[in-house]
């Protein structure tokens, strides 16, 4: 379990320096085509590609704290199981 | 700023305060140990300090007052003991004791008795010795007394047995005694009535010789003196005299000396006859009466013969005499002659021849002369005649009386003799007449006896047997019911011999069933124990980061071992899956992991469900990069709550896996929560696995220990 730690943070700085870079070169483009060259789509294709980045290795980190739950119908037959449902809102604890 | 001056100021004052600080802590800390300890504790090398001020803090003092409590006591007790026997010694020999052993033994006793009771025991063990002591010597005195009670019948006892057979014997030995006795005596009396017989018959012989001899001498002088005779015939007949004297001289003396043996052995019968007598035995008797007479005989025969010869004597005396009267005559006148005639020898007859006629009227005038006397003596003589012959007759009358009174003696003595014989004879006839008659009544009664005692014997004969015969069936009932004891009982022990062999050979075959069961349960206990060991080695087989063998092997085995053992295949069964299928991690490598493990679980502390963002991945890197704890810290026995903190934690169980305690180390490490948890989840899980496999292997290890130990025999 301590190598899919390391393994996710690999991953995660991985995928961001991708998307960062990805973000940049899409920026880059979209700079060169549409926006006559201007440095906005940089900072802002790579602070999107950073955001996707972080976003993703933070999902990627919360991931095992992720509770998926599920709607079931309650039928007639089966008063006595019903199943709860479970819908877990994840509330974002702002740091 | 402060002036100089006061900076000093202030540094003395500051270093008054410290010194009386530390001064008076010293002080209170010597004269409180509780205050000393307390500062030791809290104040970090304050005990160098009061050590070295102070010493060393004393000891416990709470334990040696209670030792030296203990000590005093049994010194009292010895002392006691010691005083005891002291004060025993001397009185013990005060008093004199009666023996030896037996004071040895009160001494033994009385001190056993003191130390038993100094010790606190009940004191009656010297009752029993004092007595036993007491028991002995009165039995010493017993067994004296007894001693001397058994010497005293014994010596009595012989004599109030001895009787019975001592009369049968004594009167045997008196009848051979007299038997013996009588023999001698008569051998005796024959030797002595024969020497006694012999020599009076000598006695005789020789008085009746001697008699002769008198008689004939008396002749010879008789015709000596009066026969005219021729002269060589007078020398002759002299001559003849003279022989015949000497005859007499020696037959006399011949006599005498016969006479006097005679008389001894006749004393010496008479002696042996009274020896006879005093014996007073009745065989004796009428040997003795036979003596006697035979004695009396000879002593009046001998008694006779001298009376004879005593007469003859008296005839030869007076015989004598006339001739000495005629020789002294006719020497005298011999003498009146040769007087007269000096010349004329005294034989006168053969000198007729010579004589002168002178000589020979001297002679006729003397022989005249003489013829006158003589005729004048002759009338007087006549005249006298009567006076003489009465005085003659006087003197033949007292000697006649002399004579009539020895003879008398003599002859009273010889009827005295005689009479005394008869009335022994008489009593001797008496007493046999008696003795025949007594024999006769005694056989009688002897006679009657034996018909009585014939009688009493068949009346006894058949009392004893009716007795005997009762005593006979009694025995033979007796006898029999003891046969059939016997034959029961012998019946009874072999039922007995045989149930127990059969019970012994029972046991001894449930023995070998046992031992044959308890063989196989100990080949079995074996094998299982050795597959336990397999199971336990292949548990040492894991190496660094590489798990052991699957462990399915070894299970089996041990399954296979334990097939009727539910206990051990419960267990064996319980070994968890994975560690059959791929192993488990050694306690090394868990430890090694978990090293690596713990500054991963230290970076992601502040990571739980609620704070799992990045910055609180920050924060917390940023926490384990600051915070500093105790790389190994001992756990405390129970957990506070401010030592869930995950740092503390991780010192813990380092601690714990330090010293080899995986178990404490997993729980402890169970109590992280959140992403560290999550980190060492794995761990956990390996962990656990081992603790569980070798649990379980423990477990059975201990369970064939155990059953093998249970199996092994002892010697």
């Amino acid at each position: 379990m301590a190598d899919e730690h390391a393994r996710k943070w690999d991953r995660c700085l991985a995928d961001t320096a991708v998307k960062t870079v990805t973000g940049l070169g899409v920026g880059i483009v979209f700079s060169l085509i549409v926006f006559k060259r201007r440095a906005w789509p940089l900072s802002f294709g790579s602070g999107l590609g950073l955001g996707m980045g972080y976003s993703n290795c933070q999902h990627d980190f919360r991931s095992p704290y992720l509770i998926h739950g599920r709607m079931v119908k309650v039928s007639a037959q089966c008063n006595f199981h019903c199943l709860s449902e479970v819908c877990d809102t994840r509330s974002h604890h702002a740091a | 700023m402060l002036p100089p001056g006061s900076a000093s100021k202030v540094v003395v004052a500051g270093l008054l305060t410290v010194s009386g600080g530390i001064g008076g802590t010293v002080l209170y800390a010597k004269w409180d140990h509780k205050f000393r300890a307390a500062v030791e504790k809290n104040v970090p090398y304050s005990d160098w300090l009061l050590g070295l001020a102070l010493g060393p803090a004393a000891q416990d003092p709470g334990l040696p007052i209670k030792k030296r409590v203990e000590l005093a006591q049994p010194p009292s007790m010895i002392e006691k003991q010691a005083k005891k026997e002291g004060a025993e010694g001397p009185v013990k020999d005060s008093s004199p004791a009666p023996s030896q052993p037996a004071q040895s033994l009160e001494e033994a006793s009385a001190e056993a008795t003191h130390i038993i009771s100094a010790i606190g025991e009940v004191p009656s063990v010297p009752a029993p010795c004092d007595t036993e002591a007491a028991a002995v010597k009165e039995c010493n005195e017993c067994h004296e007394h007894k001693e001397a009670t058994a010497v005293h019948p014994a010596p009595t006892e012989p004599m109030k047995e001895r009787p019975v057979e001592e009369v049968a014997a004594r009167l045997a030995q008196q009848e051979q005694e007299e038997q013996d006795i009588s023999a001698s005596v008569s051998a005796s009396l024959e030797d002595s009535l024969a020497s006694s017989a012999k020599a009076t018959l000598q006695a005789i012989g020789a008085q009746e010789a001697a008699l002769q001899a008198i008689m004939q001498h008396t002749d010879k002088l008789k015709e000596a003196m009066e026969a005219e005779v021729l002269p060589e015939e007078k020398s002759n007949q002299w001559k003849d005299l003279e022989a015949a004297l000497a005859d007499r001289t020696t037959a006399l003396n011949d006599a005498r000396a016969a006479l006097s043996k005679a008389n001894e052995s006749l004393d010496s019968l008479r002696s042996v006859i009274d020896e006879s007598k005093g014996l007073k035995i009745s065989s004796v008797r009428p040997l003795v009466l036979a003596a006697e007479e035979n004695l009396h005989n000879m002593v009046v025969d001998l008694d006779k013969m001298v009376m004879k010869v005593q007469s003859a004597e008296s005839e030869a005396k007076i015989v004598s005499q006339y001739s000495e009267l005629v020789n002294e005559a006719k020497r005298q006148f011999q003498r009146e002659v040769s007087s007269l005639t000096p010349e004329i020898q005294a034989n006168w007859k053969g000198l007729t021849g010579k004589l002168s006629t002178d000589d020979l009227n001297a002679l006729i005038a003397h022989a005249h002369r003489r013829i006158d006397q003589l005729n004048r003596e002759l009338a007087e003589q006549k005249v006298r005649e009567k006076i003489h012959i009465d005085a003659a007759l006087e003197q033949q009358k007292l000697e006649d009386q002399k004579a009539l009174d020895n003879a008398v003696n003599t002859a009273l003595q010889h009827v005295k003799e005689d009479a005394r014989l008869d009335q022994e004879r008489k009593l001797a006839e008496l007493r046999e007449v008696m003795e025949a008659e007594m024999r006769t009544q005694l056989r009688r009664q002897a006679a009657a006896h034996t018909d009585h005692v014939q009688d009493v014997l068949k009346v006894q004969e058949h009392e004893l047997k009716a007795e005997a015969e009762q005593v006979l069936s009694s025995k033979m009932l007796e006898q029999e019911t003891r046969y059939r004891q016997l034959t029961q009982e012998q019946l009874d022990n072999f039922t007995l011999d045989m149930n127990t062999a059969y019970a012994r050979l029972k046991g001894v075959e449930e023995a070998i069933d046992s031992h044959v069961v308890a063989e196989d349960e100990a080949r079995k206990a074996h094998q299982l124990w050795l597959s336990v060991e397999a199971l336990s080695y292949s548990l040492k087989t894991a190496e660094a980061d590489v798990p052991t063998v699957p462990l399915e092997n070894a299970a089996q085995a041990v399954r296979d071992s334990c097939r009727d053992n539910d206990f051990a295949l419960a267990l064996a069964s319980a070994l968890p899956e994975k560690s059959l299928q791929r192993g488990v991690y050694s306690e090394a490598s868990l430890r090694a992991r978990f090293n690596s493990l713990r500054s991963l679980a230290r970076r992601v502390a502040l990571i739980d469900e609620s704070r799992n963002s990045l910055y609180q991945y920050f924060l917390s890197y940023l926490q384990a990069a600051l915070l500093f704890e105790k790389s190994q810290e001992a756990p405390p026995s129970q957990l506070s709550s401010e030592d869930l903190d995950p740092f503390k934690l991780l010192s813990y169980a380092s601690y714990c896996l330090e010293h080899g305690d995986l178990e404490l180390a997993a729980k402890l490490v169970n109590q992280l929560r959140g992403e560290a948890r999550r980190v060492v989840e794995d761990w956990l899980i390996e962990a656990r696995l081992t603790l569980e496999t070798r649990q379980v292997v423990n477990l059975l290890s201990a369970y064939a220990n155990a059953v093998g130990l249970g199996t092994t025999q002892a010697p």
